[in-house]
Formats: structure tokens, sequence, C-alpha cells
């Protein structure tokens, strides 16, 4: 139930935000979408912890600054690989493990690994992520060990 | 203040613009599929990021004079970035998922291994 009224009022927020037009009948029109979609959602049982994950969607969101930081040392180092003349790449393929236990968690992992350049996750296998780097620079094992604890962290809370 | 946010919304700007160019030199210069990928991933990340923060400034500016209702811009700009980061991600893992099942071999330049 409370999840219900966390995913409506979401929801509602949402649908605030993007109409931007506040008459009462518009905004009547967005209660009962919302109530709408609520209520399919709870009939498909799609309101569970997998489908609406409050918890975790709060602490993704205080868990981006830290990629975006990742994110941007990553794109200034690609940068300078591509823009060398030289070209110094040494592509590989890799495995890590990640310490994840959820699929949320793994694909959080898995994301954040893609989303920093330089390395792509091409599969995940149970925690074995398969990894293409770009050059062996971007395995600092450090930088990726912090990456997967902070994704658990995550998931765990 | 006007000034500031005008100034900050170009140097965010020219930011993203100089990412997409590299980026898409990268992908013109880098040797095969999965490699080239990592250059992609440069524009989707930092090149529409900074773009998208100088549109935010734009809109702050907006917003502070005489566009008031221009906050939904705003919002629906750090919406726009935010599905870009979940989408991004995946687009760039099928490809090079469908690389692998297709058989392309990672090109390497050490001898010996892989």
């Amino acid at each position: 139930m409370l999840r219900a009224i966390g995913l409506g009022l979401a929801l509602f927020v949402f649908w605030l935000a993007l109409s931007g037009h506040y008459t009462p009948l518009l905004l009547s029109f967005g209660v009962l979408s919302t109530a709408l979609v609520v209520f399919i959602s709870v009939r498909m049982g799609v309101v569970d912890g997998d489908g609406v994950p409050l918890p975790i969607a709060v602490r993704t969101v205080l868990y981006l600054p830290w990629l975006m930081k990742e994110v941007f040392v990553a794109n200034v180092v690609v940068a300078k690989l591509v823009l060398d003349p030289k070209l110094p790449i040494s592509p590989r393929m890799v495995v890590f493990r990640g310490s994840q236990d959820t699929d949320l968690g793994r694909a959080l992992y898995a994301n954040s690994i893609t989303l920093t350049p330089g390395t792509i996750t091409t599969g995940v296998r149970g925690q074995e992520f398969e990894i293409h780097a770009l050059s062996a620079a971007d395995l600092e094992t450090d930088e990726q060990s912090q990456m997967d604890r902070r994704c658990s962290r995550v998931e765990r809370g | 203040m006007e000034m500031v946010l005008e100034v900050l919304s170009w140097i965010s700007i020219c930011g993203g613009l100089f990412f997409m160019l590299v980026g898409t030199i990268g992908i013109l210069r880098l040797p095969d599929v999965y490699t080239r990928l990592h250059a992609a991933g440069m524009t989707d990340t930092m090149g529409a990021g900074f773009l998208i923060l100088g549109l935010c400034f734009q809109a702050i500016s907006g917003m502070m004079h005489d566009h008031p209702s221009w906050w939904t811009v705003l919002v629906r700009l750090v919406l726009i970035y935010a599905f870009l980061l979940f989408t991004s991600p995946i687009a760039t893992h099928a490809l090079a998922r469908a690389g692998l099942a297709g058989g392309v071999e990672p090109w390497t330049n050490e001898r010996g291994e892989g």
C-alpha cells in the first residue's frame, strides 16, 4: 500500500513537471490518469521491491554525482587517447567480479561500467562481468573496486 | 548575473561540442566496432551532458528574467539527460553483444594472446 502511494506521488510529480498547465480541469485529468496507472500496476502485480524500488531509487540519485565525476575523468582520458597522433590504445577483454546480489544491483554496476568511457560491459554471468577495455590504463582496479563497493551500497543501503 | 549565466552557458555548450567532435574523430580513427563504441560513449555522456547543462543555464537565465514558466524547460532538460543515462549504456551493451554474437573478433595490438 505504501509503495502504491509512493508510486502515485512520484508519477503525479512527474506529470506536474511535464504538464506546465495548472487549471483545475487539467489537474483533475492528471490525478485521474495517475490513479489509473497505479490501479493497473497494482493489478499487474508489478508494485513490489523490483518494480518500485523507492529506497534504491533515492540511493541511486545520491550515487549519481560520484558517477558523473568518474565519467568526466574517464572522458578526459579517452579524449586524450583519441587525439594522440600515435593512438596508444591496447584493447583487451577482461573479467571483473562484482559483489552485488540482486539483478538490479548487477544492472546498476554493469551500466555504470559501460557509461564510463574506456570500459564496456559485454556480458554478465552470475557475479562475473565481462568487460572490453580500450587500454590497460582504464583498468585501474582501485577505481573499479570503488565503483563495485558503491553499487553494492546502493543496492543494500 | 545574466552575464555570468550566459558565460557559463556558452562554456558548457562549447565543451559539449568539443566532446562531440572528439567522439566523432574517435569513431573515425579507432580500428574496430568495440573500440569505436568507447568513442561513441563520449558523445553520449559528456557531449550531450555539457550541451544540456549549457541549455539549463539558458533556461535558468530565462526563468530569472521574463519567462518564469521556464522551470518546466529546466525539468525536461534534466529528464532528457536522466533518460539518456539509462538508455545509452544499454544500447552500447547491446551493440557490443551483437558484435560478439556475430563472431567479430576484438581488434588487438598484442601478439600471442586474445
